[in-house]
């Protein structure tokens, strides 16, 4: 497809893999590779034949952080003006499901990539945190709100304050990962999970996460209201009218992605 | 080869032979033996051609836990704890999580860490004249370096209480029956028995031996459905191995099969 200089992207049917490629510095995030990121998966969004996508790093890291030799010298007018987390936000407008394969590292930035992710698949081998505070600073790519939705408040407080790192293990245990599989399949269970995603009909997988995500960032009134009306969009598309036909006449419906 | 100080270590055809060498104190722990031992477990794991690990000890002793008379680093008082998690849990730690198999040959006495460190192997052949002891409790601590957990995996709760609480000698054919040793054999036959089943071990299917090792550590704290679970992946991953592809042809094409360990 594209030349991305730090990440590997690849197709297989509907589901995009996309692979951190900065195997060197454990997958630093600097500002180069987030960029190409945040195009790549913006291109991939406007993709019809992409129905999920997985973000990946390699075995010994999914992202080990932020590229700190960026930001060692930076004043704070600077990283205002740099804003180099707003970009991120872009990530968060992703329509098309993002899987993370998880495996080794994901520290800091690459935790708060992580749980920019819908669903998590870890190895054994994950070793999860946000040590910031062990370098002067604290989270700033949404490690505070997201860790303390994922773990609660106990947890979250405790990695952040200590820099802590918790196993692949621990993760799903405290809720912030959904499975942890042998190193040897973390990225092949997440393509399957893809896999099953992009079998189900695209439209209404786009306005089922879309529902999700609200509850983040709404009341319960209105995250009601905003799934219901998601609910009566969907009897707009054919998909639906495909799907219950195929579950009254007992066969296996065909999606259009209309 | 790293420089050891306190151990001698032989490759020889696959078979790597860790020997604690500190006879004059029965191979008793002091700060630079579990170093020499972490660093050798470290080698085991990254040098390819090594297939198999044996742990044993030279002279009477196979080893006979934390040497009371070595004065911790920097004086003072020695912290247990800081013992155990700066250096025995990671050397325990670093065995089982090794994906080849360790035999112990249990050449003379096994006390406390030496116990654990002998539960710990994957494979336990022991001379007749040799014995295990939980030995932590003669002096009024408890047993550490896995020896709870290997007590209690091995011979159930309450044979596991009684050898702990009291602390008495374990000989040989004792440990057998308790199932925590796989074989006893006459102590001037330990070497060459040692030999024949390192040497069929290194002959072996080395990665399905690694896997072997993970599913049994994960048996032994999961239900039989994850369990299940877990096999699936194991076994996929066997299913991957050179060794797996060329055993298969071998078994069709009716001769016997060798184990390259990829």
């Amino acid at each position: 497809m594209s030349d991305y200089k730090n990440l590997i992207l690849s197709r297989e049917g509907f589901v995009a893999t996309v692979a951190l490629n900065r195997p060197k510095v454990l997958n630093a995030l600097n500002l180069e590779l987030m960029t190409e990121l945040v195009d790549c998966l913006e291109a991939l969004d406007q993709n019809a034949g992409v129905r999920a996508i997985v973000l990946t790093g390699n075995e010994r890291a999914f992202a080990a952080g932020a590229d700190i030799k960026e930001m060692a010298d930076a004043t704070a007018v600077e990283m205002l003006y740099r804003d180099q987390f707003a970009r991120w936000d872009r990530i968060r407008k992703i329509k098309t499901p993002i899987i993370a394969a998880v495996s080794g590292f994901a520290l800091g930035g690459g935790c708060e990539l992580m749980m920019h992710c819908d669903i998590i698949i870890a190895s054994e081998t994950a070793r999860i945190g946000q040590p910031e505070i062990l370098i002067g600073v604290m989270p700033g790519a949404g490690g505070t709100q997201r860790l303390t939705r994922a773990v609660g408040k106990g947890l979250a407080m405790e990695m952040v304050l200590t820099g802590r790192q918790i196993t692949g293990e621990e993760a799903m245990k405290a809720g912030l990962v959904n499975k942890v599989v042998p190193v040897e399949f973390y990225l092949e269970e997440a393509q399957r999970l893809a896999r099953t995603i992009a079998e189900q009909p695209p439209v209404a997988v786009r306005l089922a996460k879309e529902a999700v995500l609200k509850s983040f960032d709404t009341t319960i009134e209105m995250g009601l209201e905003y799934e219901r009306k998601n609910f009566y969009l969907l009897f707009a598309s054919e998909d639906m009218r495909e799907g219950m036909a195929a579950f009254i006449e007992k066969r296996k419906p065909e999606w259009k992605g209309k | 080869m790293a420089d050891y100080q306190t151990i001698v270590t032989s490759l020889s055809e696959g078979v790597f032979t860790i020997t604690l060498n500190r006879p004059e104190v029965y191979n008793a722990f002091n700060e630079q033996l579990t170093t020499d031992l972490l660093e050798a477990f470290k080698e085991a794991a990254k040098n390819e051609t090594i297939r198999v690990v044996i742990v044993t000890g030279a002279g009477r002793a196979f080893c006979s836990g934390q040497d009371l008379k070595d004065a911790p680093t920097g004086g003072g008082k020695r912290s247990l704890r800081d013992s155990l998690e700066r250096r025995y849990n990671p050397l325990i730690r670093a065995i089982r999580k090794l994906p080849k198999p360790v035999i112990a040959s249990v050449n003379g006495v096994a006390a406390g860490a030496g116990a654990s460190l002998a539960l710990a192997c994957d494979y336990r052949i022991m001379a007749d004249n040799a014995k295990l002891i939980e030995v932590f409790v003669r002096i009024g601590l408890v047993p550490d370096s896995g020896s709870s957990w290997f007590l209690v995996k091995n011979c159930g709760v309450a044979k596991a209480f009684e050898l702990a609480a009291t602390g008495d000698d374990i000989p040989a054919e004792k440990a057998l029956e308790l199932s925590l040793t796989n074989q006893v054999v006459p102590a001037a036959d330990l070497e060459s028995e040692t030999l024949k089943i390192a040497q069929k071990f290194a002959n072996g299917p080395t990665k399905a031996y690694g896997y072997i090792k993970r599913m049994m550590d994960r048996a032994a704290a999961i239900s039989l459905d994850e369990a299940l679970d877990f096999e699936v992946y194991m076994q996929e991953a066997a299913g991957r191995t050179e060794d797996y592809t060329n055993a298969v042809e071998a078994f069709r094409e009716k001769r016997k099969p060798e184990y390259s360990g990829r």
